[in-house]
């Protein structure tokens, strides 16, 4: 089965939304870049928001269930790190630095996920003889031994981190990186790629039976979803003064779970809005309670409580989450003609 | 064709909606009245502002809430006494949970929204990593109170310090154990998942072994472990005179039970981390007739020293810890530096700073030297009876 | 040599108590199959109800028999409740939902047990590590090795409490009725269904047998490791889970088999070689076993039929 239309056409129809993007992004920038509060959050936001549409892919067009993603995140952060630490006093010649140091930006992220795209395939392909469960638990051992490995290596700073990463990172890149995840997403999702992805979802043995190579479709999902998470990791390493282990734990893996379960499993306009909310209520939380004296702090506390009670509830009432499925681009166009039929 | 380019161009726009929210960070400020000294009271002209960035929860909560009581303490008796050149100060803390990027999104909050004069923060070393170069770009002035790793104030020349370094520590304690204790052969039981811990440990092996000790053996263990039995065994193997656990409070409790259980002789020593009152419950009998270095000892007849514990206890009813002492000199040398320079704020109060000479803290005379680093005498602490006893000083 | 029997007892002591967990997760699997993320923090929970009875009865004045019987006593049954409340409300609509919904529940509810314990708030203990009191009075029992290496009576009553409960669960789970209809619910429940079993009154009494057991190791692991706080059941219950996996999931006695090895292995890789990659050893072992032989030890490869 031929994948989509015509090549050119179809080039043109991805491409668009990036041309878009570019002017708008690069327009916002310069806004963006004189409130460095600002800047901060909507980086934060913009990484979790790749972190969440990544591992959907595996999560949830695929079926499995990766819980270590933060792990992934942590190789690309400290791959592109040691990159850029490397090339900090270079530059492209005949290049304004600024252009330069974005283009260094670019090949460290691309470094950054290179590296996770490898773990990615050594972590996807025990998926051959693994189910479900016992997968997840070999996800979750994967993001810990990175853990341990980076703390005791002196190369990567250990325990007290790697610092000294020049802070490239823009808004900009942070969004434009966005913007490319979830159209990989959207292309792998509506591609004969992503039907075979969806097959392995609803019932891999009958994939299987079906001649779909369900193994080496799911080490692919791996891939990218841990080439994205790697950039993520770089994109991050970009703008916090120093990497530490303990931002990569566990905890974070689950964080992202929380937001691709809330979001609905398998959709890519889910996980991005359920990141967004995610990042932002509890900042916002925390300003609001600052602000009265009851001391933010509270917040944070019971954020991951709240977590786990929201898992719950999902799970028992609607545990397709948010948007099941459904991505607001399918939904749009019908809602559109609706609209149109009423007003006309 | 165009539907579905229209279509993206709506996602984009929808996800940039988003973004739009982004951009009115905190609600509109005019809070309803002036808070406690913990709250912001932004657009009053007539308060300086201090910054304060510490653990208020997580494992290691004492240290970031022994440090935000201390400056308390120095601001109201500030305020007390008339305030900075007839404005009073207040204090926005922050809590960041014990994560270097919580630290440094905190300190961006506090120079872009906030905008204080001064940042007082962070104990750990890692957290301090993170918030100073973003104090130094923005060239407000931050001040440690008890971060020790020397990396800190290398970050520039708007960071400093009113507490020792490591590379200080470590020598402090290889030269009590080699000179007063006779001890010849030391192990070193560390705590991987820190820095400070590592640093310690570093310094005191390359020390210790200058002296003329040997260190018999180097393990190591992770913060939040429980069994440290199987390090213990080897470190036991090797039969050590004294063991050094530069760790935390949390853990090293616990150590010093398992050590006696396994029929450990060694005596055993630490470092400033050790300093909680929790180290009693945790380590009951195990823990007693140990060493630790320390900033400050509370038996300290100095007069301000003694003037510091009094008025603490009035207020808070506890006797302060060496992390309580050290918030309220980093305060307290923050405002004397505003007392001094031209403008409270900026390159004028860097430059004050940078010239605190001989200035009485609670832990201790407090002069920076060129790196920026206070320059002061450590105490070595003995566990007794549940509570800790002075035993020496030992000066740089 | 004495310090390699020194590493054995440690590596049995730890490896006894994971064992008590591991048997939690393996017989709520076998009739289940579902991995309960939760029951490391059931562990953690009852630990919390024995420290609040210990600490509020002052037992560690008076270390007596009685003392260690209500501790026990209390824990266990908070905790069997505490399981059959989960099961009830949070597994039992799920039972015929796919596992991946089971699954992230579990893990909700681990989340809200190990940080909503860390609150600082009413009861709930805050982050803090606490000291357990010493409700057995800690004695020196048999030396060997001229003094070298003590056994103390801690670790004795501890390994014969171990024992008990876990002979105590193979006579439950080989010659009584309820054994029986568990073994049968864990082969197919629906079948076992049909044939008169009230399956869900046996799921919920493996899940509160299950989270008593934990319950009992959460308080050998308190008088053994002393410290007790709100995440002390991720990483427990985490290791038994692996040590589960290792002995072959669903099997009872590999659960044990499994956990002692764990246990030894990680005392031993740590106390001879780099002790800084402890976290690491038991996923290494974990993913090891599972590429080499995935159904584990002692479990057998089961087809899995459409």
């Amino acid at each position: 089965m031929a994948n989509a239309g015509p090549a050119s056409g179809s080039w043109l129809k991805a491409a668009l939304p990036l041309l878009v993007a570019v002017p708008l992004l690069a327009a916002l920038q310069p806004l963006v870049s004189t409130m460095p509060f600002a800047l901060y959050i909507s980086s934060i936001v913009g990484v979790n928001i790749i972190l969440a549409v990544s591992l959907n892919i595996v999560n949830g067009m695929t079926g499995q269930f990766s819980i270590g993603h933060a792990g992934f995140m942590a190789v690309g952060a400290y791959a592109a790190g040691l990159f850029s630490l490397r090339v900090k006093e270079l530059a492209i010649s005949g290049l304004p630095p600024m252009l330069s140091d974005q283009l260094l930006l670019v090949a460290a992220l691309l470094v950054g996920g290179a590296v996770a795209a490898v773990f990615g395939f050594m972590v996807g392909l025990p998926s051959l003889r693994l189910r479900g469960d016992y997968l997840a638990i070999v996800t979750l051992g994967f993001g810990e031994i990175i853990r341990v490995v980076v703390q005791n290596t002196d190369v990567l700073g250990r325990a007290l981190g790697l610092s000294g990463v020049p802070q490239r990172s823009t808004f900009f890149m942070v969004w434009l990186w966005v913007f490319a995840v979830v159209l990989v997403a959207r292309r792998v999702a509506n591609s004969s790629h992503g039907r075979s992805l969806w097959a392995i979802r609803e019932d891999e043995i009958a994939a299987e039976a079906m001649g779909v190579n369900t193994t080496a479709y799911k080490v692919r999902a791996f891939v990218i979803s841990a080439f994205f998470a790697g950039v993520a990791g770089g994109l991050f390493a970009h703008f916090v003064p120093i990497l530490n282990p303990g931002s990569f734990t566990w905890v974070k893996s689950m964080e992202v779970v929380v937001m691709i379960v809330a979001g609905g499993l398998g959709s890519t306009t889910g996980a991005v809005l359920a990141a967004v909310v995610l990042t932002l209520l509890p900042e916002a939380l925390r300003t609001l309670f600052n602000q009265f004296g009851v001391g933010g702090s509270s917040v944070d506390q019971v954020r991951m409580p709240v977590y786990g009670l929201l898992l719950v509830v999902l799970m028992l009432g609607r545990p397709q989450g948010l948007f099941g499925t459904t991505e607001v681009w399918d939904v749009l166009p019908r809602w559109m003609a609706r609209m149109k039929k009423r007003l006309a | 064709m165009r539907l579905r380019a229209l279509l993206t161009l709506h996602a984009c726009v929808a996800v940039l909606a988003c973004e739009k929210k982004v951009e009115s960070p905190a609600p509109a400020p005019a809070p309803a009245a002036p808070q406690a000294p913990t709250a912001a009271a932004p657009s009053a002209k007539d308060v300086i502002l201090l910054g304060e960035i510490g653990s208020l929860t997580g494992a290691q909560a004492t240290f970031g809430v022994s440090t935000k009581q201390g400056v308390e303490m120095a601001v109201s008796e500030a305020n007390a006494s008339g305030g900075i050149k007839g404005r009073k100060v207040a204090v926005q803390v922050y809590d960041d949970q014990g994560k270097p990027e919580e630290a440094a999104n905190a300190a961006t909050r506090l120079i872009a929204q906030d905008h204080v004069a001064v940042i007082l923060g962070e104990v750990a070393s890692t957290n301090s990593l993170a918030m100073a170069p973003k104090a130094q770009s923005a060239h407000v002035p931050m001040i440690s109170p008890s971060s020790t790793n020397p990396k800190v104030t290398e970050v520039g020349d708007y960071i400093f310090r009113v507490c020792f370094i490591d590379p200080f520590q470590g020598f402090v304690m290889a030269k009590f154990a080699h000179e007063n204790l006779k001890v010849s052969k030391a192990a070193v039981l560390k705590d991987q998942k820190s820095d400070y811990s590592q640093g310690l440990t570093d310094v005191f092996t390359r020390k210790f072994t200058e002296m003329g000790g040997t260190i018999v053996g180097v393990e190591a263990y992770a913060q939040g472990d429980t069994d440290f039995r199987a390090q213990l065994t080897a470190i036991k193997k090797a039969k050590p005179d004294a063991i050094y656990i530069p760790g935390y409070y949390t853990d090293v409790g616990i150590i010093a039970r398992q050590a006696s259980e396994l029929g450990l002789k060694a005596t055993l020593l630490g470092g400033d981390g050790w300093e909680s009152d929790k180290l009693f419950e945790l380590g009951g009998k195990a823990v007693e007739g140990s060493y630790y270095t320390n900033h400050y000892s509370p038996e300290d007849p100095a007069p301000q020293v003694q003037q510091f514990i009094a008025s603490y206890k009035k207020m808070f009813g506890a006797v302060p810890d060496s992390l309580a002492a050290l918030g309220y000199d980093a305060a307290r040398v923050a405002m004397d530096g505003m007392k001094r320079a031209s403008e409270p704020t900026g390159a004028s109060l860097r430059d004050a700073l940078a010239q605190t000479k001989d200035f009485p803290g609670a832990a201790g005379t407090i002069s920076l030297d060129g790196a920026r680093n206070a320059v002061k005498p450590a105490v070595v602490l003995q566990v007794q009876g549940g509570k800790t006893k002075f035993v020496t000083t030992i000066s740089p | 040599m004495a310090d390699f029997v020194q590493h054995l007892i440690n590596g049995l002591a730890a490896g006894t108590i994971y064992a008590l967990v591991a048997l939690g997760y393996t017989m709520v699997y076998g009739v289940l199959q579902l991995i309960n993320f939760a029951h490391g923090d059931v562990m953690m929970v009852g630990t919390f109800m024995g420290y609040a009875v210990a600490k509020s009865l002052k037992l560690d004045l008076h270390p007596s028999l009685w003392g260690v019987l209500l501790v026990f006593g209390v824990s266990m049954g908070g905790c069997a409740v505490i399981g059959f409340l989960i099961e009830r409300f949070a597994y039992r609509p799920l039972r015929e939902k796919p596992r991946l919904t089971a699954l992230i529940t579990a893990i909700g509810i681990s989340f809200l047990l190990s940080y909503g314990f860390q609150l600082d708030f009413g009861f709930l203990p805050g982050a803090s590590p606490h000291a357990f009191p010493e409700i057995i009075e800690p004695a020196e029992w048999l030396p060997l090795f001229g003094g070298e290496v003590v056994i103390r009576n801690t670790q004795v009553i501890s390994f014969l409490i171990a024992l008990l409960l876990m002979v105590g669960l193979q006579y439950l789970v080989f010659r009584t009725r309820f054994g029986t209809a568990m073994r049968a619910v864990s082969f197919d429940h629906r079948v076992a269904g049909l044939m008169g079993i009230p399956t869900d009154r046996i799921i919920a009494g493996t899940f509160m047998l299950g989270s008593a057991l934990a319950a009992g190791a959460g308080i050998l692991y308190a008088i053994k490791d002393t410290a007790v706080q709100p995440l002390m059941g991720l990483y427990v219950g985490l290791k038994a889970f692996v040590a589960a996996v290792i002995g072959g999931i669903g099997h009872v006695p590999g659960a044990v088999a499994g956990a002692l090895l764990l246990g030894l292995v990680e005392e031993f890789v740590v106390g001879y070689t780099a002790s800084t990659w402890r976290d690491a050893v038991a996923f290494g072992f974990l993913i090891i076993v599972l590429l080499v032989r995935p159904q584990g030890l002692f479990g057998r490869m089961t087809p899995e039929k459409v």
